[in-house]
């Protein structure tokens, strides 16, 4: 386990990986609809500014998510920038398979840390889910593809409020046993503190190497950049953002808004950090995606720069 | 706001509100808000004091003037939070006797690590600034009347850009050295991020003990917390900020947002630490002045609460 020491804040990766999820996390959670043309033109701008990971689609029955109702044709329409990943969530085997059909070369699945959170979001108990995933595990092993997890509700549950650290370290044990290539724990209505986020970290840093780990933290409460931050001084260096601050989650009631990729990039640059990513092409497509949704930016990065 | 030859700020302490102003209800003792979680990062400071400055400098910004009445019932709203120190109203004005003979129990100094913010913002250099302030707080220590200073510019400025924390050091420690208790060091663009305040903290903490020092981060970038947190590792406990984010500042373009108190009570809950506030109260009187001047709250906690209220 990495030894840690608030006293001493040197201590951060020297480089950061930046996960966008905004064409997917973000698009989902936002009210209106958007065109195939404008969700391909987003993703286009997002690997023009260099994020090396950058969430597509979800390839999830459109009855759940109609925003996603094109996921094939997003995933078959945007520029396939090399050195960027374009992972695609397959909630289940159906979609893996439609998603493999489509061209996904990378795949994300979904947990939670939350029995009643997963009832309500999927019908059914975590180890149910976890069978169900299974499948996909054993299909992208044969395939050749790589697989990424999410655990929903790290730091606290809408439905059952508080989250033990053990409970999480169950999940995403498991999930990592099953063939995750990384994991990305999710503060998934935003009440976590980085007290509690450096308590959740120690606790499955003992479980699963650092290297392995993301952090997935929403601004609901305003502490999303302060929890990143503690989360890179455990030595965690790959951070889920949406650009403009897109989205939230449609399951947990009154949750809203993702770190945005805009201000989590001013910090990291302003540390020092590398993530290879252009602060302005990526305020671009900020801007391009909210004027085509009709929405203000969440970015205050964005606010300060464009007046926006 | 015009042209001002030296800033001088009028600020009642909670001890002196309650003494003077006897119309403030009894349940002002700070309840103590249980923390949310029992943890608690080791090597934070316990007690974390909180300087509200929404009535000043908050409102100061704000467009829309604020009258009176609804000044007062705001600040008694604060007052009954537990929070102990509200900075109440800012008597812009080399005059400050009248200030004193008011009721002033603590004034306070506005400095800057930038010649250029200084020169724009009270028309003269930063040694022409800190000689009249040496007047100033000579004077009110005379009178056993303690003074703060603040050092804009801390960790940026809109006119020279980069600040070194050299020059915070030296301006923080002329401050310090005239008198000043406290110095609170002012990100005044919010531009700030946890690698430059920890370098100009740094700097600054080889001269000045960090029991004397506070943070006033501005937002405007959304590092404020991140900022804070990193203060807070550092030993620093004394926070600025403003409810609902009130205020920004008028001589950095484009500046706006304090760092909301509600916000950082939620954060410094979170980690455990001891406040005296009761965040719920605070939710209330943010609830109260945005009304007041007709704007939504810049608090996310606000947001969450009153929405999640809604449904």
């Amino acid at each position: 386990m990495t030894q840690v020491s608030t006293s001493s804040l040197g201590t951060f990766p020297k480089q950061v990986k930046i996960v966008e999820v905004g064409a997917r996390d973000g698009l989902q959670n936002e009210k209106n609809i958007v065109s195939t043309s404008t969700k391909i033109k987003l993703i286009d701008m997002l690997s023009e500014a260099g994020l090396p990971v950058i969430e597509a689609t979800s390839f999830v029955s459109p009855k759940w998510v109609p925003q996603m109702a094109d996921c094939a044709e997003v995933l078959k329409g945007i520029q396939k920038f090399p050195g960027i990943n374009y992972p695609v969530l397959t909630p289940n085997i159906k979609g893996f398979q439609a998603a493999v059909a489509a061209g996904a070369k990378e795949v994300t699945i979904f947990a939670a840390a939350s029995e009643l959170f997963t009832k309500k979001n999927t019908n059914c108990s975590i180890d149910e889910s976890l069978q169900r995933s299974d499948d996909i595990f054993r299909a992208a092993r044969a395939a050749g593809i790589p697989v990424r997890g999410y655990v929903s509700c790290v730091l606290g549950c809408p439905y059952e409020g508080k989250i033990s650290p053990a409970k999480v370290v169950e999940v995403t044990k498991k999930i990592y046993s099953m063939g995750c290539y990384e994991i990305s724990l999710g503060d998934t209505i935003g009440v976590g503190t980085p007290g509690v986020m450096k308590d959740m970290l120690s606790a499955v840093m003992h479980e699963v190497p650092v290297s392995a780990l993301a952090v997935h933290c929403h601004d609901t409460y305003g502490q999303a950049l302060a929890n990143t931050l503690m989360a890179l001084q455990m030595g965690v260096s790959a951070v889920d953002s949406s650009v403009a601050g897109l989205g939230g989650c449609p399951y947990a009631q009154g949750a809203s808004g993702n770190l945005a990729t805009e201000d989590l990039v001013y910090m990291l640059s302003g540390l020092g950090i590398h993530t290879g990513v252009n602060l302005q092409k990526l305020l671009e497509a900020g801007t391009f995606i909210c004027q085509a949704l009709n929405r203000k930016t969440s970015s205050k990065v964005a606010q300060a720069i464009c007046k926006l | 706001m015009g042209n001002v030859p030296s800033a001088v700020k009028h600020c009642l302490s909670y001890q002196q509100l309650l003494r003077e102003h006897l119309w403030i209800g009894d349940s002002v003792a700070g309840a103590l808000d249980t923390a949310q979680e029992t943890s608690q990062l080791s090597g934070l400071p316990e007690y974390v004091k909180i300087v509200e400055v929404g009535p000043r400098d908050g409102l100061q910004n704000e467009k829309v003037i604020v009258p009176t009445d609804i000044k007062i019932e705001f600040i008694n709203q604060l007052s009954q939070t537990g929070l102990s120190v509200i900075e109440v109203t800012s008597f812009v004005s080399s005059k400050w006797v009248p200030q004193v003979a008011a009721g002033a129990t603590e004034i306070s100094v506005f400095g800057a690590a930038s010649e250029s913010f200084s020169k724009r913002n009270i028309n003269c250099s930063i040694e022409e600034s800190m000689e009249k302030f040496e007047e100033v707080v000579k004077s009110a220590r005379h009178m056993n009347i303690p003074a703060r200073g603040y050092v804009s510019c801390a960790l940026g400025c809109p006119y020279e850009g980069n600040i070194t924390p050299q020059k915070v050091t030296e301006v923080s420690k002329k401050l310090y050295g005239m008198g000043c208790y406290e110095i609170s060091l002012g990100d005044t663009t919010g531009v700030g991020t946890p690698g430059s305040m920890k370098r100009m903290l740094e700097s600054v903490m080889k001269e000045i003990p960090s029991s004397a020092l506070a943070v006033h981060c501005h937002d405007t970038y959304g590092q404020a917390l991140a900022n804070i947190l990193t203060a807070l590792q550092m030993g620093i406990n004394v926070v600025d900020s403003a409810v609902s984010g009130l205020g920004g500042c008028p001589y950095a373009k484009g500046a706006s947002g304090n760092v909301a108190t509600e916000d950082l009570i939620y954060m410094l809950n979170g980690l455990g630490l001891n406040t005296g506030v009761n965040l719920y109260k605070v939710m209330e009187a943010g609830d109260f002045i945005c009304k007041a001047v007709n704007k939504t709250t810049n608090s996310k906690v606000a947001q969450a609460s009153f929405n999640a209220r809604l449904e």
